[in-house]
């Protein structure tokens, strides 16, 4: 309930800003205008492969710097106002970390129908649970972006943030698929959770449900979100007396 | 109202506060009076469940603050030193939040910040963010955040702090009016002894985390063979007391 309240007063207030939604998703956007069309006539892949990368990079440059919004509410006071009352700790967590998922959602569709205008073709089953996925994964980047804020000193977190996301980001064969990585690369990603969810979305993009990919991008995604908000939580008591 | 024993808090190497004891009755208003770094923020911090103390024992109205920090919560309200709200929230809506944390409904919660504003002489801000406010209202709409479930304590740390003679004596009324109309216990803290004076009941002076003394500012003064409260901390520490306001870290 107290989480419910909180996620809608932050909807208020990034809407309140309407470039609250658009901020986070202006990189994927120009990736998918300006680099699609190139990736679509390389012969590597069409739409279907190139768009649930996007939809990942989307959720690192979007949920995965959530942590900015508490890095304010820290310095105003906002943060203790909100500690001192019998709000459960989780609620202040999750509360944040919802309205994080809802403006992903929000964003994601953009960048679906953007997709769509420029060529992609995807089953309407796969892409909502194509959309259930980067649910999980939004869930679980903005609570590790909140605890990291909380952890990390205020002005180290914007650039180290930025520069942990990138590597992510690359590793994961969002912009090209890792099966053409040499060897050493493509193991390396295996280390990084975001390939698998890469590769879960472009299976359900392409419509094979039942695939071993959707499955291990599926158990990733589950295993990262439970992690992630346990993690958070633990740094939003640990703050407690 | 309040209870406490050899409260510490260590910072790594740093003392902050050292075996801090002190009892508040219900109904008083308390200053809580230091320089710069004395402990009074790291002292209202672990009585309000922000901060984890490393040592000691204490009871805040009434409820014990390890064992049931959720109840502390339910009954205190506080202000912080800084800012409450962000600079470019609005007024209204962040209260309004704040209310429902406390465990107000909808609608109540609407009623209950309209009544708050009117009693602040607030009347007509909702609609505004904090940089749009004078520092005096600015103030006053921070102690609203602490005052919307209506608390049997409230802890105000440097109400007054930066605020024109005026405003500030405006404050204190506001203050005494929260006692008087609603039985209010106020823990506040305050670099003006003047402030103490003309407002507390009883002070206590802190200094380099320790109570030093602590009674009503005619006591302190006859006790000291002082004529004001400048006079007690000076005997006390044998230093004087830095008065001229300081900047704000969230101005
Ligand atoms: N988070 C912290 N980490 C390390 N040291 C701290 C921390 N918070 C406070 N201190 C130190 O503890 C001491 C007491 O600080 P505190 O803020 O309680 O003083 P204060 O009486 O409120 O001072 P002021 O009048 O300036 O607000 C100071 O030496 C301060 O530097
Ligand atoms: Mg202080």
């Amino acid at each position: 309930m107290t989480t419910l309240i909180l996620t809608r007063h932050y909807l208020g207030e990034t809407f309140h800003n309407r470039l609250g939604v658009v901020f986070g998703a202006v990189q994927p956007a120009l990736y998918l205008v300006l680099f699609g069309p190139l990736f679509d006539r390389s012969g590597v892949g069409s739409w279907n492969v190139l768009v649930p990368g996007l939809l990942v990079q989307l959720g690192l440059m979007s949920a995965g710097l959530a942590g900015f919004g508490i890095v304010f509410d820290q310095r105003f006071g906002v943060l203790d106002r909100l500690r001192v009352t019998p709000a459960g700790r989780l609620s202040l967590l999750l509360g944040r970390v919802l309205k994080d998922a809802v403006v992903l959602l929000i964003q994601a569709v953009l960048l679906l129908a953007l997709g769509y205008a420029f060529g992609l073709r995807a089953p309407l089953l796969g892409v909502l649970l194509g959309l259930m996925l980067m649910t999980m994964l939004a869930i679980s980047l903005a609570s590790l972006s909140y605890a990291a804020a909380l952890r990390i000193r205020q002005e180290l977190f914007a650039p180290i943030t930025s520069t942990v996301v990138v590597p992510l980001l690359l590793l994961s064969g969002a912009f090209l698929p890792m099966s053409l990585a040499p060897r050493w690369l493509d193991i390396l990603s295996r280390f990084t959770p975001f390939r698998y969810v890469v590769e879960a979305v472009r299976g359900l993009f392409a419509g094979s449900y039942a695939s071993a990919p959707v499955l291990w991008g599926t158990v990733v995604s589950l295993v990262l979100a439970v992690a992630s908000v346990a993690v958070g939580v633990r740094i939003f008591q640990s703050e407690n007396a | 109202m309040i209870h406490v024993r050899g409260l510490s808090k260590k910072f790594g190497e740093v003392e902050a506060v050292r075996g801090v004891d002190l009892d508040v009755s219900g109904g008083e208003i308390v200053g809580f009076l230091g320089p710069n770094g004395a402990g009074k923020t790291t002292t209202l911090r672990m009585l309000t469940t922000l901060l984890r103390p490393t040592s000691g024992a204490a009871t805040v109205a009434g409820c014990d603050l390890f064992a049931d920090p959720a109840g502390v919560r339910r009954r205190i309200g506080y202000v912080a030193q800084g800012a409450m709200l962000s600079p470019f929230s609005v007024v209204g809506r962040e209260l309004e939040l704040q209310a429902r944390l406390q465990g107000l409904g909808r609608t109540e919660a609407r009623e209950r910040v309209a009544e708050l504003l009117a009693e602040l002489d607030l009347t007509g801000i909702d609609h505004r963010t904090p940089v749009s406010l004078s520092g005096g209202q600015k103030r006053r709409v921070d102690i609203a955040t602490g005052l919307l479930h209506r608390p049997a304590l409230v802890f105000l740390d440097e109400p007054t702090t930066g605020l024109d003679p005026q405003s500030r004596a405006n404050m204190w009324d506001h203050v005494r009016r929260l006692r008087e109309r609603h039985g209010m216990t106020v823990f506040l803290t305050t670099h003006y002894l003047e402030e103490a004076d003309a407002l507390c009941d009883r002070v206590l002076i802190i200094d380099h985390g320790r109570i030093v003394t602590s009674g009503t500012p005619g006591e302190l003064k006859s006790r000291h063979d002082a004529e004001t409260l400048d006079d007690v901390f000076l005997a006390v520490t044998g230093r004087e007391l830095r008065e001229e306001p300081r900047e704000k870290e969230a101005s």
